[in-house]
């Protein structure tokens, strides 16, 4: 079957098993529609790159069946590599050729020879902003500059299905915001399919159309970010007490607008609010805390986040699920550490007292 | 031209580039086989004079031979290590998806091993003229030796890719080295297999190297023999190797790279 | 073992250079056990080294064993004349020993850190060297044993396999000192990987195979009486096949003093630069 319309994903029972390992990816099926960007969302080791490598024929699956822009993965692996590019989350890059020639080879292993591999490489050095280091050996880039090639190497031959496997770790936030562009403009413009996996939430949050969510090897949430967030439904609220009694007192005054949750926050207690017609507002829970005469020192109200519905589904916050790899970008990058929950509070944050 | 081959040519482009843009790849393997031939040319001239030594040449040419089938065959093995450097810098995935057929890489790499082999044969003969090589054979005959020394160069880089698509780490170097020393110093490097004796002897005679290091002395000084043993040889070397060397790309595929 | 070597965080870790006391035959002790024991936990390393000359002596000496039918070949087994060859393989082993394992600690710094200790940065290169040395010594020991269970005579006696081994030691002592500058030096192991076709060029355009009286191709006597490791091989070689040989011992030694007294002061030199930069 030739279906060159399609560039679309389509999973089903995937399975990857490593040989005297659990399952690292666990029947997921998902639906990725051409023109979208489809954000995998996920900790470390939840099974995301493994998802990835087998869709872009790295890896042979164990069961299931899969296919991307109509090739089945198992069976026409090499159509489908005509069809798609990939940046994984390793950068495959050889220190000893320069952007130029890496551009140049890729070009010619997909058959662009000639002038057209010539100006497809200086295209796209444009559009990474390599231009001026293009004739440099990859051996002396950055770190960022290694991750922007990478990608130009996986558009060198106009893929109609694109895989970044967390493109932007390690990028500084200039460089991730261009990179953001890029990749809305090749959905936007080109119709390319876009299937990045991340594990900074802003990044799902802001870039995805639609984020599905995997924790040990299995889907857990999947549909648009506000959707998702819809399904947490009301906000939270952080209130951090001005001493131990109050906070012994608190939730007892709390309890009346929701339910009560450990706060991220410490010292403090949260209660997520009822949704609905008797959804409290802060000046409410104030005014209560203040008839029971305790004494606070700061109340904050969340909006719910990515992390809430990872936090929700699997009872473990998306920060704290993987090891600390996460905390390895740039400093200050999405959903690295502690600033996830800093871009949440930038964001949502309402304090009042 | 089909895909498969313009994929190859791109790698062995990417291989003949590296080698000579890199001093640390391109010395080796234009130094070794120089030292080797002049150590052993220039040394060992006596042993041309051993009682039972029938060869109508000098020793510069007989050990010419074992020179030219030693560049072509480690040349194959340096080709290894850059499989396995490529595996361990990742650039071996980007190559893996970049590909539609991966076997285009080995193809690749054949034909950069073979390329790359052609010229250091050449320098090789260069160096053994000015050290006295005497070329007694026809054109034909002498054409004959070079396809023959050359085609080791397409087994050593198979019997290499082989165990690197497989192990896909310099560390494990030797072990792909090792045998391949063995096979061509077990063969008759320094005197007529007549003049071995014991275990070595028995060795070397079903030495499929051996056939094709006496078939290219033969041709080199106009006296071909049993050349057909010699192509036998290649020819089950080169089928066996193949299967080693495909199979090993399918291992690569299997550990995703 | 002191705490020094139990609790490292060093590179490889095995010691801790805050920990180690301030004497510095004990500093390089420590520092030798570490790069020993470096050397030793990666058989893929070292294990070619010992192999690849045991494997050439074996084919090489049956393979050769007609050349000693040449009027006035000093031996009557070929594998008592090359079995000097496995000495000298441990010496340039010894080389890409003591320089590996210094570029190493260059790259990962603990070189730059043993600057805020107690520990003096020559005592590292000492340790790296003598490391070395001992790993060459124990495959020289096993070469020697080698020989005299295959039945090699050494003709100089027992007294002869002891000096036999002492050269065996300097040898790997003046080429271990080489690598160490060269490493200390550039600080890269590209740079020590590029003199080995320069090591192996000596050692094979050397009497190695042939006694220089036995060589036709004069060109190549020329080079094998400019090439140093001539001498150190005919040095060693004169304990085994011929006896003692003062004159063939004084060439051996001569050369030895001069090289090592280069790789010193070399390794002197490039280190007092790294250690003003650090």
């Amino acid at each position: 079957m030739t279906t060159s319309e399609n560039n679309g994903i389509e999973v089903r029972g995937l399975v990857k098993q490593f040989k005297k390992g659990p399952k690292a990816v666990d029947g997921i099926d998902l639906d990725v529609a051409p023109g979208e960007i489809y954000g995998f969302l996920g900790p470390n080791g939840a099974g995301k790159s493994t998802t990835v490598n087998m869709l872009v024929t790295l890896l042979p699956i164990t069961a299931g069946r899969a296919t991307v822009a109509g090739w089945d993965v198992a069976t026409q692996g090499a159509d489908v590599r005509k069809a798609i590019g990939a940046a994984l989350q390793a950068v495959a890059l050889d220190n000893f050729l320069t952007g130029r020639e890496h551009l140049r080879l890729i070009a010619s292993l997909q058959g662009i020879t000639g002038s057209r591999a010539d100006a497809r490489a200086t295209d796209l050095l444009h559009r990474v902003g390599l231009e001026e280091a293009a004739d440099r050996k990859v051996g002396g880039y950055s770190g960022g500059m290694k991750r922007r090639l990478d990608l130009a190497l996986a558009l060198v031959h106009e893929p109609r299905v694109l895989f970044l496997d967390e493109p932007t770790t390690g990028l500084d936030p200039q460089s991730r915001t261009a990179l953001w562009e890029e990749v809305r403009r090749l959905a936007r413009e080109d119709g390319v399919t876009v299937f990045l996996t991340t594990q900074y939430l802003e990044e799902a949050d802001v870039l995805a159309d639609r984020v599905g969510i995997i924790d040990r090897g299995v889907i857990v949430a999947e549909g648009t970010p506000a959707e998702l967030k819809a399904e947490i439904g009301a906000p939270t609220v952080e209130v951090v007490p001005t001493s131990d009694s109050d906070r012994a007192a608190l939730p007892a005054v709390l309890a009346q607008f929701g339910e009560c949750l450990a706060a991220a926050q410490p010292g403090a207690v949260a209660v997520r609010l009822r949704g609905g017609s008797d959804r409290a507002s802060l000046v409410t829970i104030v005014r209560a805390i203040d008839d029971g005469g305790l004494k606070i020192d700061e109340i904050r109200q969340h909006e719910p986040t990515l992390d809430d519905v990872f936090l929700a589904k699997t009872g473990r916050s998306l920060e704290g699920a993987g090891d600390d790899e996460a905390t390895e970008g740039a400093p200050g990058a999405p959903g690295s550490g502690s600033a996830s929950a800093a871009t949440a509070d930038d964001r949502d944050a309402e304090p009042v007292a | 031209m089909s895909t498969t081959f313009r994929a190859a040519r791109a790698i062995a482009w990417r291989h003949l580039y590296k080698w000579i843009s890199v001093p640390a790849n391109f010395m080796p393997t234009f130094i070794f086989p120089l030292i080797f031939f002049t150590g052993f040319a220039g040394a060992l001239g006596r042993v041309g004079e051993i009682p039972g030594f029938d060869y109508p040449a000098n020793y510069t040419t007989w050990i010419f031979v074992f020179s030219l089938l030693q560049t072509c065959l480690f040349g194959g093995l340096a080709t290894g290590f850059t499989i396995a450097g490529d595996f361990q810098s990742g650039f071996a995935r980007r190559l893996m998806l970049a590909v539609a057929d991966r076997n285009a890489i080995l193809y690749g790499y054949m034909l950069s091993t073979f390329l790359r082999a052609a010229l250091m044969s050449g320098i090789v003969t260069g160096v053994a003229f000015i050290a006295g090589l005497e070329m007694l054979g026809s054109v034909g005959e002498i054409v004959g030796m070079y396809l023959l020394s050359l085609s080791l160069s397409l087994i050593g880089t198979m019997w290499a890719a082989g165990v690197m698509f497989r192990a896909r780490d310099p560390q494990l170097g030797p072990a792909m080295q090792i045998p391949m020393f063995i096979a061509i110093f077990l063969a008759p490097v320094y005197v007529p297999l007549a003049l071995l004796s014991g275990w070595l002897h028995a060795v070397a005679r079903v030495n499929p190297v051996s056939h094709i290091m006496g078939a290219g002395r033969g041709l080199l000084v106009g006296q071909p023999d049993d050349i057909g043993l010699a192509l036998v040889s290649v020819a089950v070397l080169f089928a066996l190797l193949a299967v080693w060397a495909i199979t090993g790309v399918r291992s690569a595929e299997r550990a995703g790279g | 073992m002191t705490s020094a070597t139990a609790t490292a965080p060093a590179p490889q870790g095995v010691v801790n250079p805050h920990a180690v006391g301030t004497s510095l035959p004990h500093q390089v002790l420590l520092l030798a056990r570490r790069s020993i024991r470096g050397a030793l936990s990666s058989p893929a390393g070292y294990m070619p080294g010992i192999v690849m000359p045991l494997m050439l002596l074996t084919i090489n000496s049956s393979a050769m064993q007609r050349s000693t039918s040449i009027p006035g070949f000093p031996a009557d087994r070929f594998l008592d004349f090359i079995i000097v060859i496995t000495f000298m393989q441990a010496a340039l082993f010894a080389t890409s020993s003591a320089g590996l394992g210094l570029v190493r600690d260059i790259e990962s710094g603990f070189l730059d850190r043993l600057a805020l200790t107690p520990m003096r940065a020559g005592a590292l290169v000492v340790a790296q060297i003598s490391g070395a040395i001992v790993i060459a010594m124990g495959a020289s020991l096993l070469y020697v044993t080698i020989g005299l269970v295959t039945g090699v005579d050494f003709h100089a006696g027992f007294l002869g396999v002891l000096a036999l081994l002492g050269l065996a030691a300097w040898t790997a002592l003046a080429f271990a000192t080489i690598g160490a500058w060269i490493a200390l030096r550039s600080g890269e192991s590209e740079a020590l990987q590029g003199i080995f076709p320069l090591l192996f060029a000596s050692l094979f355009l050397s009497t190695l195979n042939m006694p220089r009286e036995l060589i036709q191709a004069d060109w190549f006597a020329a080079i094998t009486r400019v090439n140093p490791v001539s001498y150190m091989i005919d040095g060693m070689r004169s304990l085994i096949i011929t006896g003692w040989v003062p004159r063939m011992l004084l060439e051996d030694v001569l050369v030895l003093v001069v090289i090592t007294a280069i790789g010193v002061s070399g390794c002197a030199r490039a280190l007092r630069r790294r250690m003003a930069k650090a």
